[in-house]
């Protein structure tokens, strides 16, 4: 059985070290700008910390992935290719893209730089993906959260495309690339901007004994005292619909796979990507440690989960909350 | 510029949808979409209904796009795309997999606003592909869209989200169902229950979304209505109105009248209660409704 890529993020040259020194096979990255769609301020790479990050990952037989992964706008395509030409320059082992023009640019350009089809490429079938391997030779897709582990097993068994799914994060609920809920509020999305429910547009405001949370003054929930209160992403807000009000779309919560781990490794998925370039060096540490050592026990023929894992992975989960998400067919 | 009447995003009773086309096969517009974009699950009519009144509309002069799901996840919503792509007719391709089966089949697509043109490249890109017209984006601004059509080498003609709820994003779960704590897989088809969807309101009372299955839209429609002027010096060629559950027809006479000259005073009030947005179309927020210079 082969074992899948630790594929893990890095919003810093800190947490790529971090990536490496705790065992990720790959590490995904993306340059200071709306190329990427972790484009969060004071984080991601210069072309100089990609050159550092590239070398140190290479000393150690590591990979390093560039994400160029939001949909180049008009008139400004030229940035978006320059990103390309940048992770080719400063020898990344693989682009992240989603844009069709893009990836056409990269093979055109830089036939010999790998290309991944990226999770905002909203590939969930085995013809979309045929299709961007057909004309651009891609070698790994990234599947969407929104596939069942039967439908992950049938895509994969459809292409022979290299298949990527999420591991561990952050849950989108959405497909991703299909999600335009933020700049409906704030006029920023993850497609143009790299950004959902971007931090300059949230607004916190105590009155009394709640805490109000606004992205562009519509609010997206409200905290009794003493209540934690999450992020404002707008699809993980308190709304009310017909008289209840209740997380309408998703609570704040996590993926985790540890459990499913087994599963995905006999479907024959490729890597195993760990969700949160915005989070710290030390998430990216203690998250890639764990799935390490899950995959490498999952690989061997007895494979239980570690209530220490679970510990783990629950301390910098979202909410301290865990699903499977669309794997496990009940939460669709 | 012509009215395209967008596929139906909503689960309607069979009767209802059969009253609808047999009415707008009469109203002012020049291309009809029809199929399901939202679930597969709903099957009031069947892959071999749509076809059927696909070949119904054409007969009485329109042009018929069938539309495919916007999300394509399992084996049975691609053999349902492909008996689709074998009906004679355009397809709107509103997944990548859809492009595929669509040049698979030989058949022209329309590249609808799911499959993500932000540039003229992938413009060039999908029209080299079979596509022969195109949706930008919900969220593409009126300016970006002039950028992109000055840099396209194609020539297919555009067609734009004008009126309509605005279909926002896409997910496995379904919200609908989670409403009324049912699984997906046991939803008891609660959407027919509401043919515009369920509204999503803020913790102070304000409309923000609705919940249509596994589509989220925006609570307000938009409109460009006021924007016509704008639009016809845009490059737009096709406006889509969505279909809703009342007064499209109205909407679709009054856009028709406009474009034909005539002085129209849409009965906002009436037509659209929930409010309109335009927020896209000038680059801001969608949720937005911008008045004057041009605008509502």
């Amino acid at each position: 059985m082969r074992v899948p890529h630790l594929v893990c993020p890095a919003g810093s040259l800190q947490a790529l070290k971090k990536a490496v020194d705790h065992g990720a096979d790959a590490v995904y990255v993306g340059f200071k700008d709306p190329t990427n769609a972790r484009n969060f301020a004071g984080l991601n790479f210069t072309d100089q910390q990609l050159t550092e990050g590239v070398h140190y990952a290479h000393q150690r037989q590591r990979e390093v992935l560039v994400a160029i992964n939001t949909y180049p706008q008009a008139g400004q395509t030229t940035h978006w290719h320059r990103a390309v030409d940048r992770a080719a320059d400063l020898g990344a082992d693989a682009v992240i893209v989603a844009d069709m023009g893009l990836l056409e640019y990269a093979t055109r350009t830089h036939p010999q730089l790998r290309r991944h089809l990226s999770v905002q490429g909203s590939a969930t079938n085995a013809d979309a993906i045929n299709l961007a391997r057909d004309h651009f030779g891609i070698s790994r897709v990234v599947l969407p959260r929104v596939l069942t582990l039967p439908q992950v097993e049938y895509v994969a068994a459809h292409t022979k495309v290299e298949v990527e799914v999420f591991g561990f994060g952050s849950l989108c609920v959405m497909a991703e690339g299909r999600c335009q809920l933020s700049s409906w509020a704030t006029g920023e999305s993850p497609n143009t901007h790299g950004v959902c429910s971007p931090a300059a547009h949230v607004r916190w405001e105590q009155t009394g004994g709640t805490l109000n949370a606004r992205l562009n003054g519509i609010l997206i929930d409200r905290f009794a005292e003493g209540e934690p209160a999450g992020y404002p992403t707008l699809c993980k807000g308190r709304f009310e619909v017909s008289g209840d009000t209740y997380y309408a779309l998703e609570e704040p919560t996590s993926l985790n796979t540890l459990a499913i781990l087994p599963e995905l490794l006999r479907i024959g998925v490729a890597a195993i990507k760990v969700e949160g370039r915005q989070r710290s060096p030390t998430y990216t540490a203690q998250v890639t440690k764990v799935m390490r050592e899950a995959i490498d026990a999952a690989a061997s023929s007895r494979y239980a989960v570690k209530p220490d894992w679970t510990r783990q992975l629950t301390d910098v989960s979202e909410g301290h909350q865990q699903t499977l998400g669309a794997y496990h067919r009940p939460w669709r | 510029m012509k009215i395209a009447l967008g596929p139906l995003l909503y689960y309607w009773p069979r009767s209802q949808v059969s009253d609808f086309y047999a009415a707008a096969a009469h109203w002012p517009v020049g291309i009809i979409y029809l199929g399901e974009v939202v679930c597969a699950r709903r099957h009031e009519l069947r892959t071999a209904d749509w076809i059927e009144l696909a070949q119904t509309l054409q007969q009485a002069g329109k042009t018929v796009v069938l539309s495919s799901q916007a999300l394509l996840e399992s084996a049975g919503d691609l053999i349902s795309l492909r008996k689709l792509a074998d009906a004679g007719f355009a397809l709107e391709a509103n997944d990548p997999g859809a492009v595929k089966i669509a040049q698979d089949a030989g058949v022209p697509f329309v590249a609808g606003p799911h499959l993500n043109i932000y540039n003229g490249a992938t413009l060039d890109w999908y029209a080299a592909r079979g596509a022969t017209s195109w949706v930008p984006p919900v969220e593409m601004p009126g300016a970006a869209l002039r950028q992109l059509l000055a840099e396209r080498s194609c020539s297919i003609p555009t067609e734009i989200f004008a009126h309509g709820h605005v279909p926002l994003a896409f997910s496995a779960r379904c919200f609908t169902a989670r409403h009324f704590d049912l699984s997906k897989d046991a939803c008891e088809f609660r959407c027919i229950e509401h043919p515009d969807g369920l509204d999503v309101n803020t913790r102070d009372g304000r409309p923000f979304l609705r919940i249509n299955g596994i589509q989220t839209q925006s609570a307000a429609c938009q409109s460009l209505f006021s924007a016509l002027p704008e639009l016809k010096t845009s490059g737009v060629d096709v406006l889509r109105i969505s279909p809703q559950a009342h007064f499209t027809e109205e909407w679709v006479r009054a856009y028709a009248a406009a474009l034909a000259g005539e002085a129209v005073e849409p009965d906002i009030a009436t037509w659209q209660p929930e409010g309109i947005a335009n927020g896209y179309w000038y680059g801001k927020a969608g949720i937005e409704h911008l008045i004057g210079s041009g605008a509502c």
